[in-house]
């Protein structure tokens, strides 16, 4: 403590000056514009600079971190993009049929392959049971009926188109009201072929050939195709041919119809199957 | 001692009133600015106290400060002269030290010695100043020919003053 004291009376004059200079300049800084602004100028630039240096540096320990941030938000971006969306306008929409209390669930799905130059022709679809798919749901395109749901993958479905030779559908010639059984002769792509409708149905070219809705499968009255020509057949039936609506050779996307109360139709109807056969 | 007192008293305002309401008020060529204020730093007697040295030092030159509204500028400059004139007489002294009863003036130290002595405390003051002023050292070739023409013109002006004293 001594020591101290003889200490500080050594330098008393120097440390005197050094308070009274540095007393003398902050009087100065603080009341006089110029000296205070051209002082935080300094400050600032220094302060900022050596800031800027602590940055930089410590920017070098967050680098790891910093990196495997932007590996993850690539992929993040990455699955965004389309090219790797496996179908991308994947939408659903439903329709309330309010006349016959039937509702049908649309799903889109997007064909990802598909033949036509075969008597049994498939259609394979991008969506399976993980989107909802089921078996003996109805496929359609924009323009009319394309197929069935045979088979169901996680992932993808087969169609069974409506160009197979082992694909029924009932139709329904629209104008007159007269149903019967729609079915591909193994001919060109674009026809079909709709039998079984009376001869006193009054049917001429062009009419359209509809879905009759009584299948629990396709929704009823669905284009099927237009009526190109007809002639009698065994006595006292029609065999008309159409020109299917769905155009099979430039198929992208198509709907998957779901028939929300198919179940229910089908266990009444077996019911009453079942109490006829007791 | 009274008499001595009064003395520098009468020089502390004397000087305060010069410097304030003529030299401040008249520049030569726009930038040669004289301060003889620190005249009296100069001619204060051997023995003030180094502590009272500083603390005149700054009452002499924050008076100054009030009346030119610099408030800081002038006094720091002045306080730091004033440290630096202890070294500046250890630097200057004769052989056989400063005797008792004079003080740093061109009568008991001759012209020679006067003007060294102010030329190099001057001139530290007045780099001091324009530097404070400016506050940066950009263009510091030009506050620094502006101190030294100003110093010029400032121990110009001291010695002539002195010649005054020796009468």
């Amino acid at each position: 403590m001594k020591n101290l004291l003889k200490f500080i009376l050594r330098i008393h004059f120097f440390l005197l000056f050094v308070i009274i200079e540095v007393f003398s300049i902050s009087i100065l800084i603080n009341h006089n514009n110029f000296q205070r602004i051209s002082y935080l100028r300094f400050v600032n630039n220094s302060s900022g600079e050596i800031y800027e240096r602590i940055n930089n540096f410590r920017l070098y320990f967050s680098l790891k971190d910093e990196n495997e941030m932007l590996i993850k938000e690539n992929v993040r971006l990455k699955n965004i993009l389309q090219t790797t969306y496996r179908s991308d306008d994947v939408f659903f929409r439903s329709i309330n049929d309010s006349i016959k209390n039937q509702k049908y669930y649309y799903t889109s799905a997007r064909v990802i392959n598909n033949t036509i130059n075969k008597q049994h022709n498939f259609i394979t679809l991008d969506k399976g049971s993980n989107d909802g798919i089921r078996v003996e749901m109805a496929v359609v395109s924009k323009d009319g009926v394309v197929g069935i749901v045979k088979a169901v993958s996680k992932n993808y479905s087969t169609v069974i188109s409506v160009i197979n030779k082992d694909l029924r559908i009932s139709a329904r010639h629209k104008k007159s009201g007269y149903f019967g059984s729609a079915y591909w002769n193994g001919g060109k792509y674009n026809k079909a072929v709709l039998s079984d409708i009376p001869l006193h149905a009054q049917i001429s070219i062009g009419d359209t050939i509809v879905t009759s809705g009584y299948s629990t499968i396709f929704p009823t009255d669905f284009p099927i195709g237009y009526v190109s020509a007809y002639r009698k057949k065994g006595g006292s039936f029609y065999e008309i041919d159409i020109n299917l609506s769905a155009d099979f050779k430039k198929l992208t996307v198509v709907n998957v119809v779901e028939n929300l109360m198919r179940k229910e139709k089908i266990a009444l109807e077996n019911e009453l199957k079942n109490n006829t056969n007791d | 001692m009274i008499k001595l007192l009064t003395k520098y008293i009468i020089n502390f305002i004397v000087l305060i009133f010069v410097q304030v309401f003529i030299l401040n008020n008249f520049q030569f060529g726009g930038f040669i600015n004289p301060y003889i204020y620190v005249l009296f730093i100069l001619i204060l007697p051997f023995e003030t106290p180094k502590w009272f040295l500083l603390i005149i030092a700054f009452l002499l030159g924050f008076s100054i400060d009030i009346f030119s509204h610099t408030p800081g500028m002038h006094s720091s400059a002045t306080v730091f002269m004033a440290f630096s004139r202890v070294q500046m007489l250890k630097t200057l002294s004769p052989r056989d030290g400063y005797e008792t009863e004079t003080t740093p003036s061109i009568k008991d130290y001759g012209g020679k010695w006067f003007l060294k002595y102010t030329i190099v405390l001057v001139f530290i003051h007045h780099i001091f100043l324009f530097y404070i002023e400016v506050f940066s050292f950009s263009d510091f070739f030009i506050t620094f020919f502006r101190a030294t023409i100003s110093t010029l013109f400032s121990v110009a002006l001291i010695m002539v003053i002195q010649f005054f004293y020796k009468k």
